[in-house]
């Protein structure tokens, strides 16, 4: 078998304590400190550059943190196979000659070993995600023949068939249109009553705001943490987001000038 | 009929069509991961670079062909691990890095050659091959080296497609990535190695790349690629002897040309369905 944590189940399923990250000689992440709960689902909230994907891969175990640590269940996350990572879909490679079942079984390479093939119990875990996200009747496409919100979907079989405890999910509705959005929204609702535990990036506010639990504004440190209403104010934002935001009428709802990509400033 | 037989009469020939098989199925089904992972520059930079060690064999041994493999098979998996590491550290950019170190090596080989009376003939053998020269027991080492490499795959179809897919993933999912991605480099020098006498290292990278690549082009399934990648090599391996045969041109140069045939066949069948 390959390696595995144990759970200590005291232990909340994401603890991260003064976390700092530096690559090419600044910090991407600084003294980063919070926990998750069991079922809890995050929004992390940032402009493009903030560090968003570099929390995600650190606490997936893929990057190493440069001081501070984080405790999955008690222990370091890179032994643990119940982090289910979800890749930006711009990071894929779409021509890859696999079926959608093909990649969700994926998941299943850990529990599987070395030297073992699929057997039934794996398929019908497999087709049990598929079911879940919908795409029963894809499952024997090319993954490249999907729409953006399929092949997210497909992702998301992925971390079920891997039975992951904590789904990271990176940009998962960048790319989209609004009823794909809605679809994947609507799939973390229901994936509620399965007690995974969702983290997911994103620059939208407003389905920040509707559609989870809590809120972490990032921009290389934790800016501000907690429920929409009490993160969502005007000086945490502009923490967060700089000059790049301005107010809508006065209100207390802010819009962010959504365009971090072309560095375009108001 | 005798147009098929007769080539067959000589033992020459039939050794020479049995390596011809084992090889284009090795380098297909290894093929298919060095495509998709988009390692050609790869494999072919490897091949020239074990020159200097095949080179070293043959002045050392005085010309012994069958010790020749020992050589390339040691200098191969040396140069696939060190191509490796300097690939993952380098301060340049990686094609850069592999580029400058694959042609010095290839310019030792030659030079290492030149200082035998009469290079040219040995030379161009270990540059594009002369499968014809396969002797018994260089079949056999053909055989014994490239079932491992198939077996090795077959163990490891799952890892290897999880690390080429999806590298994050795989660290996800803990596996030994650095390990497999070492083991996988090694099988390719294997590969290397055991397709030699077959192509010689000049149009290696055409006998890795050529058939998965047709393949590719005509499925959208790993293992059906494999399948077919297997297919296309082994057929460009009897087709080409045959043409060598008949038409008396270099065996290495008339399999890829086939290979090459198959290829563009894919392309242009595909492009007109496409449209």
């Amino acid at each position: 078998m390959y390696p595995t944590a144990n759970h200590k189940n005291d232990q909340p399923i994401l603890n991260v304590s003064h976390l700092t990250f530096r690559y090419n000689g600044r910090d991407a992440l600084e003294n980063i400190t919070f926990q998750l709960h069991e079922g809890e689902r995050i929004a992390i909230v940032g402009p493009n550059g903030a560090g968003k994907s570099t929390l995600i891969k650190v606490i997936a175990g893929v990057l190493q943190p440069t001081s501070g640590e984080v405790n999955i269940y008690g222990t370091r996350p890179d032994r643990h196979v119940c982090i289910g990572y979800i890749p930006q879909r711009n990071q894929v490679d779409w021509h890859f000659p696999l079926s959608v079942a093909d990649v969700v079984m994926m998941g299943r390479s850990a529990k599987l070993g070395p030297f073992n093939f699929p057997r039934k119990r794996d398929w019908e875990v497999v087709h049990h995600a598929l079911e879940t996200v919908e795409l029963t009747n894809l499952a024997e496409r090319q993954i490249g023949q999907l729409s953006g919100g399929q092949q997210q979907r497909m992702f998301i079989a992925r971390a079920l068939a891997q039975e992951a405890a904590l789904m990271l999910m990176d940009e998962p509705l960048t790319g989209l249109d609004a009823p794909s959005q809605e679809g994947i929204l609507n799939l973390l609702d229901r994936l509620k009553s399965e007690k995974a535990t969702v983290m997911v990036a994103t620059h939208d506010l407003d389905q920040a705001a509707t559609h989870f639990d809590r809120i972490m504004l990032l921009n290389h440190r934790l800016v501000a943490f907690g429920n929409p209403a009490d993160v969502l104010h005007t000086d945490n934002l502009l923490n967060a987001f700089g000059g790049r935001l301005k107010p809508v009428d006065g209100q207390s709802v802010l819009n962010i000038d959504d365009c971090c990509d072309d560095g375009e400033r108001p | 009929m005798s147009f098929l037989l007769e080539p067959l009469s000589y033992a020459f020939m039939q050794r020479g069509m049995i390596a011809a098989l084992l090889v284009g199925i090795v380098c297909a089904v290894v093929g298919t991961y060095v495509v998709l992972r988009g390692m050609a520059f790869f494999g072919d930079a490897l091949a020239h670079t074990i020159l200097p060690g095949i080179a070293l064999g043959y002045l050392i041994s005085g010309g012994e062909r069958d010790v020749l493999f020992w050589w390339a098979l040691g200098t191969a998996v040396a140069a696939s691990l060190g191509i490796g590491a300097i690939s993952r550290n380098s301060q340049i950019k990686e094609d850069t890095s592999i580029g400058v170190v694959f042609a010095g090596m290839f310019a030792l080989g030659i030079a290492l050659i030149s200082t035998v009376r009469d290079y040219a003939v040995d030379l161009s053998h270990f540059l594009f091959g002369d499968i014809l020269t396969v002797t018994p027991h260089s079949l056999w080492l053909i055989a014994i080296f490239g079932g491992i490499v198939l077996l090795a795959v077959f163990a490891f179809y799952k890892e290897f497609t999880t690390i080429s897919f999806d590298p994050i993933l795989a660290a996800t999912l803990r596996l030994p990535v650095g390990l497999l991605n070492n083991l996988f480099l090694i099988l390719v020098a294997v590969t290397v190695a055991v397709s030699l006498q077959t192509v010689g290292v000049a149009l290696m990278v055409a006998m890795l790349v050529t058939p998965a690549a047709t393949a590719y082009l005509l499925t959208q399934r790993l293992s059906r690629m494999m399948l077919l990648a297997a297919v296309f090599a082994s057929l460009s391996g009897i087709i080409g002897l045959y043409l060598s045969f008949h038409l008396n041109i270099a065996s290495g140069a008339a399999i890829v040309l086939t290979a090459t045939v198959f290829f563009l066949a894919a392309f242009i069948w595909k492009r007109t369905r496409n449209t």
